[in-house]
């Protein structure tokens, strides 16, 4: 049984699910960051995957982007955890809800 | 010679800006020294103006204008004002007979006013702001005067309608200044939007607003009641101006203003205005027979109304002030009758007469130290000799004892009003008897028996120091217009053809003249009617007023409240209007008006509050709303691609 482009989907497809959960559910805000880059590897390799099938270099020169932009985001996003940390002794998501309306 | 024409307005303006530069520094009295001098400039290159345009042939002296005083097109005006498409208008001058009769009495008079304000503003706090507002006045009358196009007259006339607003309520710490000022100003308002509509009216119908383009092409104005309309709303801005029915009742509350302003605004030159207007728009009239009865009733009735009302003031300027209403009305009804140069006649006499009654006044009030009321005078020829003695010639002037000018300029009206119509004669005959009477009465409760300023008032305010007489600037104005007042007559006498008035301005009217064809007995008649019906009244006010101050039978309630005029006038428009301010404010304003902006407001704070339960603060709600809409998308992309 060859391994095809329908097992790389599945993958991506659990990864991202597996992501969108742990958003959705956790508290931690790291945690929730890991989860979030979780997704965004899903997309990748759902990219890669479909760029192989396709023949089409675009789909992966995507990828590189989409690593970039994580990383600049996970850097933005540390920033603000570290300076939250620094007031709140705490990283828990749900004491952030001063926007509440 | 002619150029000399520019100098008119341009000096007083100069005098204008000079006096708002520096007349607070130089103060009391050069600054009235420098105002007095502007218009004395002014009023020799009126002179000169005047030679020159003398020694212009009769035929070009019809509307010469800028023809003469200027070497080509171009020096024709100052500038091109308004240059918009068909509507060229120019800032220039028109010089013609009526406008340099109109100019050389008005710097005349304004001069020696203006040398009488030195003297009688003395020690004011706004001295010299005084002789920058009668400046202004003055470069106003003239603009309206020279003006060579309605609208220009127009700046003309707002201008010495705001300068005579400022004058009303110059003490305008007073409340009752001010609100004159107001009244003063709201009535003109009425009158303006008549001129206005007319000279819209008149551009829209000739498509130019130049006097001789105007008159030239008149015909356009014939036909559909045009011509009526035009003239009713020049007529209704002239009430406005001149004080008559029914826009009248302002001017008796302007003498709250100075009262060298009262002389010089309220009597001789800017309340005339609008008989001007009218003797300026001749051949308008001419095309509206309906408009010129009109006219000649409004002025019959204004001159009557007015008479009877002075003959039963207490304050000495009040008097004054519905005499000179009466007498526009005069004018009004010589324009009506189609008498214009009797009107012109009378405006200039008057001008001088009453120029000098209210200076006399002044003088009086002057020396009693600001005492209006004439029940508080009496017996002021021992003190005041020179104001008596002025007072004298004006009061025989006005009351048209022959052979004093009003004699004159009264009987040209009354005869000419005698060819025309007779009730409006009898009418006007009456008035001339009650002027006579009321005048008679302000002169003896003046200046003959007892001395009553020596005593206390009833009302408790204290006698009076002894008068005294007024200084030489006031007095000199005094003489050299008692002078005028008496032989101002010589200027038009009814036998006198090719060197009067009459011929003078014929270029002006001509044709348009009203010629009564009368004989030289009929004539006789009327003027001896004239000399016996003042004398009479002379006499009879001699009997009445000599002695006694109180004539309680003879003022009665409804005379003095000016025939309940001002109470109509507050019941038909003050009351109804204010009851629909409240209204507006009450109910418009505050339920509909803040109805509507409140409403929106509660509007978007209730939704507000319900949609903000949506924003929970935690980051888990949000993201499963993300969640949800990309499966919302998907689900939907989906159901798309396999139907």
């Amino acid at each position: 049984m060859s391994i095809g482009p329908a097992w790389y989907l599945g993958l991506a497809a659990v990864l991202f699910a597996i992501g969108a959960i742990g958003v959705l559910v956790r508290r931690n805000v790291l945690v929730m960051f890991m989860c979030i880059e979780l997704m965004l590897n899903a997309a990748n390799l759902t990219f890669v995957t479909f760029s192989r099938v396709l023949g089409d270099i675009g789909g992966q020169s995507l990828v590189f982007f989409v690593l970039v932009v994580a990383a600049a985001e996970v850097v933005v996003g540390l920033g603000i955890v570290v300076a939250i940390f620094r007031r709140r002794k705490s990283t828990t998501a749900d004491d952030l809800h001063v926007l509440k309306g | 010679m002619l150029h000399a024409a520019f100098l008119m307005p341009l000096l007083p303006l100069a005098g204008f800006v000079v006096l708002l530069a520096v007349g607070r520094r130089v103060g009391d009295p050069w600054a009235g020294w420098i105002g007095t001098v502007a218009v004395a400039g002014s009023f020799a290159a009126a002179c000169v103006t005047l030679i020159g345009l003398v020694h212009q042939p009769a035929t070009a002296r019809e509307l010469t204008c800028s023809v003469s005083c200027g070497t080509g097109a171009a020096s024709h005006a100052f500038f091109t004002w308004i240059p918009v498409g068909g509507l060229q208008v120019k800032a220039a001058i028109l010089l013609d007979p009526l406008s340099m009769t109109m100019c050389v009495f008005v710097t005349g008079v304004s001069m020696l006013i203006h040398l009488y304000s030195i003297g009688y503003m003395q020690r004011d706090r706004d001295y010299s702001k005084f002789f920058v507002y009668l400046n202004l006045f003055v470069f106003s009358m003239l603009v309206l005067v020279l003006a060579n196009n309605f609208l220009v007259t127009f700046v003309g006339w707002e201008g010495v309608g705001v300068c005579s607003y400022w004058l009303v309520s110059f003490w305008f710490h007073r409340d009752s200044a001010a609100s004159a000022g107001k009244k003063a100003f709201i009535y003109n308002r009425v009158g303006d939007v008549g001129f206005l509509i007319a000279v819209f009216l008149i551009f829209s119908k000739t498509g130019t607003l130049t006097y001789l383009e105007v008159f030239a092409h008149r015909h356009l104005l014939a036909g559909g009641g045009a011509a009526t309309a035009a003239v009713l709303l020049l007529f209704l801005a002239a009430t406005g101006k001149s004080a008559q029915i029914p826009l009248f009742n302002w001017l008796p509350d302007a003498m709250e203003g100075p009262t060298p302003v009262s002389a010089l605004i309220h009597a001789a030159t800017m309340v005339t205005a609008g008989v001007y207007l009218l003797c300026r728009a001749n051949p308008l009239l001419a095309m509206s027979s309906a408009g010129m009865w009109v006219i000649a009733v409004i002025g019959g009735v204004t001159a009557f109304v007015a008479a009877t009302i002075a003959c039963t003031q207490q304050d000495i300027k009040k008097g004054l002030a519905f005499s000179t209403v009466s007498q526009i009305g005069y004018m009004v009804l010589a324009v009506g009758t189609g008498a214009y140069v009797a009107a012109i006649f009378l405006m200039v006499a008057h001008a001088f007469y009453k120029g000098l009654l209210f200076l006399g006044a002044g003088s009086v009030i002057h020396g009693l130290e600001d005492e209006q009321d004439m029940k508080r005078m009496g017996a002021l020829r021992r003190w005041m000799p020179w104001t008596f003695g002025t007072f004298l010639f004006a009061w025989l002037a006005i009351a048209a004892v022959p052979p004093f000018s009003g004699f004159w300029a009264k009987g040209d009206i009354l005869s000419n009003v005698y060819a025309k119509n007779l009730p409006l004669y009898a009418l006007a005959l009456l008035t001339a008897f009650l002027t006579a009477y009321y005048m008679s009465r302000i002169f003896y409760l003046t200046f003959t028996g007892k001395a009553r300023w020596q005593e206390p008032a009833p009302d408790g305010s204290p006698a009076h120091h002894k008068p005294h007489e007024s200084p030489w600037v006031m007095r000199l104005p005094l003489v050299v217009l008692a002078f005028c007042a008496v032989f101002a007559g010589l200027i038009d006498l009814p036998w006198a053809h090719s060197v009067s008035l009459a011929a003078w301005l014929d270029p002006v009217f001509g044709n348009r003249l009203f010629d009564s064809h009368q004989s030289a007995s009929v004539q006789i008649a009327l003027a001896v009617a004239d000399g016996v019906v003042a004398v009479a009244a002379l006499l009879v006010a001699w009997g009445l007023w000599r002695r006694r101050v109180d004539r309680p039978e003879l003022e009665p309630d409804f005379l003095q409240r000016v025939w309940y005029w001002d109470n109509l006038y507050d019941a038909v428009i003050g009351r109804p209007g204010q009851v629909m301010a409240r209204t507006f404010a009450t109910v418009v304003d505050a339920r509909v008006i803040d109805g509507a902006v409140n409403g929106t407001a509660a509007l978007v704070r209730s939704t507000a509050a319900r949609v903000r339960r949506l924003q929970t603060g935690f980051v888990r709600n949000y993201v499963l709303g993300v969640a949800l809409g990309l499966v919302a998308i998907l689900v939907f992309m989906v159901s798309r691609s396999w139907s």
